[in-house]
């Protein structure tokens, strides 16, 4: 689904690409840089929450400097008729990000749930793998861990102009 | 380390932050800050590396760009090779080796979701090897949640 922005939404993107500014009016503070009043940023920032183009705003905190030092990309085997249910509970997991429904590439690829783990260490990693297998129950047929090995390329994704 | 009020500010900035003229006094008033004490907090802790952003988080993909994860089994006397003609293309943004068969993971990112199938399809042909394409069915993520 793609929603089309206009020059105004596109100004409010790039403007708070480094964030909210830290001021007591920051939606005033917004609008005297993209050229409109508050009333209309919050409006349109309203409706972006409402579209899903902005998945929220607050804080992202940094999993490193708050000890989250380990992660695991898991993937999981999960019978089709349950996935709909069992991935929105694994997404809802609070140490999970990136919980994904993709398609499976049998007979090599037999995964259909892709989900990142997150803890302080690699203990900590192994016991939530086990909790995530312990929710999915009958209705997983395998799982494997997705290690990591290299960094081939890193660079950012590039937007739409 | 952040105390006690910087964790409450953390938990709490994570459910959301309020669109209104004032809102880090409608934040503040549920931790019990000011307005000025609760953005003085938040420039510390973004100072201070515990948070590595405030603001709004934006979902690409809704903004008009088209995203796609692939992956391929690349024989090992082969990778460094495919790894360069898979990198060559500006579409692909990473590209991690990872230990299963199939041993190269990457995301292509256009602007549009046929420049995906065409970037994709190039790849196969330049490499001759199959690249399997691992689009999103469905999205789980709510994000990450840390509770300090």
């Amino acid at each position: 689904m793609t929603h089309r922005l206009d020059s105004i939404d596109r100004a409010i993107v790039k403007e708070t690409a480094p964030g909210l500014p830290l001021v007591a009016e920051p939606y005033t503070a917004l609008a005297e840089k993209v050229g409109t009043d508050s009333a209309d940023i919050m409006r349109r920032m309203e409706r972006m929450l409402a579209e899903g183009i902005i998945r929220r705003i607050g804080a992202v905190p940094n999993h490193y400097a708050l000890g989250l030092s380990h992660n695991a990309m898991t993937v999981w085997d999960v019978a089709d008729e349950e996935i709909a249910r069992l991935g929105a509970e694994i997404g809802a997991l609070e140490f999970v990000t990136h919980c994904y429904h993709r398609p499976r590439h049998l007979p090599l690829w037999p995964y259909n749930l892709f989900a990142m783990v997150h803890g302080r260490s690699q203990g900590e990693i192994d016991t939530k793998i086990d909790a995530i297998a312990g929710r999915l129950g009958a209705a997983c047929h395998g799982h494997d861990v997705l290690v990591s090995t290299r960094i081939l390329k890193k660079t950012g994704l590039r937007l739409a102009g | 380390m952040p105390d006690a009020i910087d964790r409450a500010i953390i938990n709490m900035l994570q459910d959301g932050f309020p669109i209104a003229e004032r809102p880090f006094r409608e934040a503040g008033a549920a931790l019990g800050l000011d307005e000025s004490a609760l953005i003085e907090r938040i420039g510390d802790l973004i100072a201070g590396g515990q948070l590595s952003r405030f603001g709004p988080m934006y979902n690409a993909e809704r903004m008009g760009g088209a995203f796609c994860l692939a992956a391929m089994a690349v024989p090992a006397e082969r990778f460094e090779e495919v790894a360069s003609l898979v990198n060559a293309h500006p579409e692909v943004a990473h590209n991690y080796q990872r230990a299963h068969a199939l041993n190269m993971w990457f995301v292509v990112g256009a602007e549009r979701s046929e420049d995906i199938d065409t970037v994709l399809t190039k790849i196969k042909t330049e490499t001759g090897l199959e690249v399997y394409a691992f689009p999103k069915l469905e999205e789980f993520f709510i994000g990450l949640r840390v509770s300090v």
